[in-house]
């Protein structure tokens, strides 16, 4: 299961609307092992495609070294796809490189950038299998009460 | 020649768990040769092997002292004694 706060599902959401029809990406990291989404931080899609993301290749360095030296992961890897369902796509199953990761898809076929709901789903992507897991959207994952 | 190579999660595998490894090379080329040799089954997550001859696999990024290596020669990128190289997944996909 996904425990996210509703601030990064908010954010994640306003993302992924903000930049439809270009598929939106992003990570939210965590302290290592904790599994806890706290650190929201926004990607480029450097492919600018609505078919396709990839964070720039210098980007996806200072990310890493970012997390290295805070002791987090990618807890959620998140991106949009704008014209078809919030369900990983071959490519995206072929790419999945973060065993460990809550790999979240949002759909903005619906609304676009508009107001409206938005498909939200997560899943884990490990050695070619993918498995849907429940999202439970909490007021806050980044008190002590709520670890 | 030592040259410290950090490996992303998803290759410990063929590194008995360890984030970083020790591999000698004078280029990126002999760098994944040794690295094969201690680690085997590794290079060919890193290499592709094309009727062109190998390169390195659309989808995987490696770093000499900070540097995509795809701009310093890709796989004959040079090397020298305490170089610090990174391999990193691309983090990629999407809907097509």
């Amino acid at each position: 299961m996904l425990k996210i706060d509703q601030a990064t599902y908010d954010a994640i959401v306003a993302h992924a609307k903000r930049d439809h029809p270009v598929e939106a990406c992003g990570v939210v990291a965590g302290p290592l092992g904790s599994d806890r989404p706290a650190r929201f931080v926004e990607m480029v899609n450097a492919a600018g495609s609505p078919t396709f993301y990839e964070y720039d290749s210098t980007d996806l360095l200072e990310l890493y070294k970012e997390m290295d030296d805070r002791d987090e992961e990618p807890v959620v890897i998140y991106h949009s796809h704008t014209a078809t369902e919030a369900y990983p796509s071959v490519t995206d199953i072929n790419l999945a490189g973060e065993p460990g990761a809550h790999y979240v898809l949002v759909s903005t076929r619906e609304h676009g950038n508009n107001e409206g709901p938005v498909e939200f789903r997560s899943y884990r992507i490990v050695d070619g299998e993918v498995t849907e897991e429940p999202v439970e959207v909490v007021a806050a994952t980044n008190t002590e009460e709520n670890r | 020649m030592a040259i410290e190579v950090k490996i992303p999660t998803i290759l410990r595998t063929y590194t008995g768990g360890e984030k970083a490894v020790n591999a000698e090379g004078a280029t990126l080329s002999a760098l994944i040769d040794s690295l094969e040799a201690d680690n085997p089954g590794i290079k060919d997550r890193l290499i592709d092997v094309k009727d062109s001859g190998p390169d390195l696999r659309r989808f995987v990024n490696i770093y000499i002292n900070d540097e995509d290596v795809r701009f310093l020669g890709s796989l004959e990128a040079p090397l020298s004694d305490g170089d610090q190289v990174v391999i990193l997944p691309a983090v990629a996909g999407g809907a097509r």
